[in-house]
């Protein structure tokens, strides 16, 4: 609980409200500015935010909860697989140290490691409670959870609720946060859209802006500390495995007002998604977990029903190039994989970008029990039965490892993070914090399958506890901003959005929308070369001089869906400048960015010892030396300006590459 | 071969206060599209049939994947979600509406709150100390009672079964049969039924149980297949069994 009110007359000033808690209208009264509590603004409903917002309010301390739509419809909801957590109950010894191995290697080491220590050492106190909160998660015969195999491990330690896992775990948070909200800890703001940040003069976050969407209304709210939990960004390359409204865009605000990004250049490509027109919806890595086999026919253009092909005239190329691990290598493995059998081998399904993702030789009645929501979607939006037809699927943008930059603390007697400190999941503008797929951590330069439901359940807690550490030092001092300062800035917010709806540039937002995915997809997808990655610049220039000349159809202010809109594809083209530039600058491969020209190849059929591997594995290192940084994105007038930093190792040095062979 | 179009006749309201009109469009047929593909595409390309630009239809939509809930309207009169309502399925010209139950915002826009002030309303959660880790999981669940839980539990409170449903509309109090699914839920699981009394009490009160008129239409829209029809039989043996017990035993 809150220990005692706060009494600086300068805090209470900064805490007035009228009306509905939080919001800022006119100049305080001095009878409204006593006993004002100190609050904590959070943006996103999906898990993360949803985590966030729960660990606050059981303190005791208010929050704002800020979402486009009712939380509930967040994307986390489209998570399917499952979440990791060792609980050893599939008699392989697995250990946390396992998965905190794993998890690095996953992520080619590019990932600061303490932390990830307290993820993987925490996963199963979370799993335990998501089981008292009511999580559907599917059992064994004797009623304890069940667990399944994911990509790049080799133990089952994935906790599952059919294939619907994230829907699920984001229904129960949800619930909890209703909860809070009936006893007014919580108040909600469903469709609004956080515009920008309220710094004070020492550049101190001291609240936010908003737009309400059905009328435009811009407005100032007031709070000691925001935390930003709006999730992935791949909506920069248009067609994605993501929600329509996973722009990225909140995070491209905060990183022009001074938050610095990290590691954007590595953006996950699934390997199993359904190339659609509007989306690439995803076939979870479950299926491969399952027993599900990825294959094309040996012989360029064999056009014959996938059923006719005898065993032997089929290319089961991940087993066959990965027999340790097989089909459920790691992501980033597999979606190159791929690229390689089509694109270089011309083995594509009728030349086309499509492989088959095959689980007809598994019974129906365990694909229904093991997968049944996602067989359900294939169903409906391909029109054939996976469990009679190989389903066919081709990588598509999926996850941002990278985002905005958060700190940690280190505990020095465990060299984990520190439990609780106002350090962790701090950005680089105090007073505002990042958790969930919008921040950096955790995975590196790739993350393995059903670590997100995991990273953005762990990372909300920790955002949520290290923000209420936060204002609890704050309160000594008190918050002394001027209303002048949340005015100026709403006012700010008001003139660009007149700027945009009085512009009559000829621009179509959404055209601009579809033209900036088509040229990520082109230049910056799963292979890389820096041609087209100077390509890629060139046209972002371009296309963000013209997103300053965009015409709406939409000209009154109610339910005006295009000035969003309009918004958001300006933030997504800064983003799509940033991951760009970082890949361009970064010459080498390393987990999802991949460069043919700095690869290093691994000598074929040659393992430790062997004078050939450990001529690669000196390369490697010294390669290491080089590029084991973080890229770090400073926003400047002239675009991203980049630098590196050290990333902490101090877990588990590499000291030999990443090998699923 | 003469040009294939998606023919679109929308009903569209500029405002809560405004008056409701039909708008047509054309656009140019291309396989596998779905009703939120081609809003997109008339956003983009906003002219009617008669070659008018107009503003852009409003509408909601989030995961284009049927699991979030966004994007419930009324497709050639059956209310259903957008996102997997396939263009090749559906006869033409398809006929779109906004849900009629709950407030309009513009279009094909609506505020379904009212359910999630009903989910509030049954206590729809599981009671825990707090959220962090006591070191033990739940009471045991066996893979039959999970299975029925998780049925129940992917209600994405969309609202087609509140729209269906003829004792539901602005003026009734009823409560509706999604909120009574996850009374169900709730009340089935081992720490959940701690709350059993107070969900039933609300569910005994005015707009609660006896409102359903039992027209059987939730379960035949519920996009999910959800068994919201065994909920109410369930739910209503409960108050029946609840009523005798705050009769006799109190």
């Amino acid at each position: 609980m809150w220990p005692a009110e706060p009494k600086s007359t300068d805090y209470c000033r900064a805490a007035h409200r009228l009306g509905v808690p939080g919001r800022l209208e006119g100049v305080a009264r001095k009878s409204e500015t006593m006993a004002a509590k100190p609050r904590i603004i959070v943006v996103g409903g999906g898990l993360g935010g949803l985590w966030a917002t729960l660990r606050i309010a059981e303190q005791g301390v208010p929050v704002d909860l800020f979402s486009l739509f009712p939380v509930k419809r967040s994307h986390s909801c489209c998570a399917q697989g499952g979440i990791n957590a060792v609980l050893d109950v599939k008699g392989q010894d697995d250990s946390i140290w396992q998965h905190i191995v794993d998890t690095i290697k996953g992520g080619d080491y590019l990932a600061d490691q303490p932390p990830i220590k307290n993820l993987c050492e925490e996963a199963p106190g979370l799993i335990r409670t998501y089981d008292r909160m009511g999580v559907t998660f599917s059992r064994t015969p004797e009623g304890i959870m069940d667990q399944r195999l994911f990509g790049g491990v080799k133990n089952k330690r994935t906790a599952f609720a059919g294939a619907t896992t994230g829907q699920q775990l984001l229904y129960t948070v949800d619930e909890q946060v209703r909860y809070h909200e009936s006893l007014g800890t919580v108040t909600k703001y469903e469709g609004w859209d956080f515009l920008s940040l309220v710094l004070d003069d020492n550049g101190v976050a001291r609240g936010v802006t908003a737009m309400e969407l059905s009328s435009s209304k811009v407005q100032a709210f007031k709070a000691d500390a925001v935390i930003i939990a709006t999730g992935g960004l791949a909506l920069t390359y248009g067609r994605s495995t993501m929600s329509s409204n996973s722009t990225g865009a909140p995070a491209a605000r905060v990183y022009q007002q001074g938050a610095k990004c990290a590691n954007n250049e590595f953006i996950q490509f699934h390997p199993t998604g359904m190339p659609g027109h509007d989306k690439n919806r995803l076939m979870s890595e479950a299926c491969r977990g399952e027993g599900g086999r990825i294959w094309v026919p040996r012989k360029k253009g064999d056009n014959r029903d996938p059923r006719d092909i005898p065993e032997e005239e089929r290319f089961y190329f991940l087993e066959e190039w990965y027999p340790a691990y097989g089909n459920t290598v790691p992501r980033d493995v597999a979606s190159r994989a791929i690229c390689r059998a089509v694109r270089h081998m011309g083995l594509g399904l009728n030349g086309q970008d499509v492989v088959y993702l095959d689980l007809t030789h598994q019974p129906r009645e365990f694909l229904e029990r093991r997968l049944g929501g996602i067989l359900e979607m294939y169903r409906t939006f391909a029109g054939e039965d996976p469990c009679e037809r190989p389903m066919k699927i081709f990588p598509a943008t999926h996850y941002s490892m990278g985002g905005i930059w958060v700190d940690f603390e280190k505990d020095s007697q465990t060299g984990a993070m520190a439990r609780i400190s106002p350090r962790n999941h701090a950005t680089s503008v105090p007073g505002l914090y990042a958790c969930g797929e919008c921040d950096f951590a955790y995975h590196g330069a790739n993350r393995l399958g059903a670590n997100s439901l995991l990273s953005a359940s762990f990372s909300g807690r920790v955002a949520g506890d290290s923000a209420v550490a936060y204002i609890k030092n704050l309160s000594r001092t008190g918050n002394g901003t001027p209303d002048s300062a949340y005015q100026s800035e709403q006012k700010r917010q008001e003139e660009i959005n007149s700027g945009i709806m009085t512009c009559d540039g000829g621009e179509n937002a959404f055209t601009l929308h579809h033209q900036l995915g088509d040229l990520m997809r082109e230049c910056v997808f799963v292979e890389r070369d820096n041609e087209g990655l100077d390509k890629a610049l060139q046209g972002i220039k371009q296309l963000k001089e013209r997103s300053r000349k965009i015409s709406l159809d939409h000209k009154s202010n109610w339910g005006n869906q295009s000035l969003s809109w309009a918004r958001q594809i300006q933030d997504m083209i800064v983003l799509a400048e940033v991951i760009a530039k970082g890949a361009r600058l970064r010459d080498e491969c390393r987990g999802s960015h991949y460069k043919a020209e700095f690869e290093l190849k691994v000598p074929e059929g040659k393992f430790e010892g062997d004078p050939e591997y450990e001529k690669y594995k000196a390369k490697w290192k010294a390669n290491n030396d080089k590029w084991l940084k973080h890229t770090i994105a400073t926003h400047t007038e002239n675009g991203p300006e980049i630098s590196y930093k050290e990333v902490d190792i101090s877990v588990l040095p590499p000291t030999k590459p990443r090998d699923y062979r | 071969m003469a040009e294939k179009f998606i023919h679109f006749k929308i009903k569209r309201q500029d405002g809560p206060n405004a008056y409701a009109y039909w708008e047509e469009f054309k656009m140019p047929y291309s396989p596998a599209h779905n009703v939120v593909s081609c809003l997109m595409y008339l956003r983009e390309h906003p002219v009617n049939i008669n070659g008018d630009r107009v503003e852009p239809v409003v509408w909601d939509s989030n995961c284009m994947e049927e699991v979030c809930g966004a994007c419930s309207m009324i497709i050639n009169g059956t209310p259903r979600q957008a996102c997997s309502a396939l263009i090749d399925e559906l006869e033409q010209p398809i006929t779109l509406e906004p849900m009629t139950k709950f407030p309009l915002i513009r279009d094909l826009m609506v505020d379904r709150s009212r359910m999630f002030e009903a989910l509030m309303k049954i206590k729809a959660w599981i009671p825990v100390d707090g959220s962090w880790d006591i070191h033990r999981h739940a009471p045991l669940i066996s893979p039959n009672e999970q299975s029925v839980r998780y049925i129940f539990s992917r209600c994405m409170t969309c609202g087609c079964c509140m729209e269906a449903c003829p004792q539901f509309h602005p003026d009734s109090k009823f409560i509706g049969p999604a909120p009574i699914g996850q009374a169900k839920l709730h009340n089935s699981h081992p720490t959940g039924k701690f709350f059993k009394e107070d969900r039933l009490h609300v569910l005994m009160d005015e707009g609660g149980i006896t409102d359903c008129g039992n027209a059987q239409n939730c379960i035949k829209v519920c996009p999910k297949d959800i068994p919201l029809t065994d909920a109410i039989g369930e739910i209503g043996r409960q108050t029946t069994m609840q009523w005798l017990r705050d009769m006799f035993v109190k």
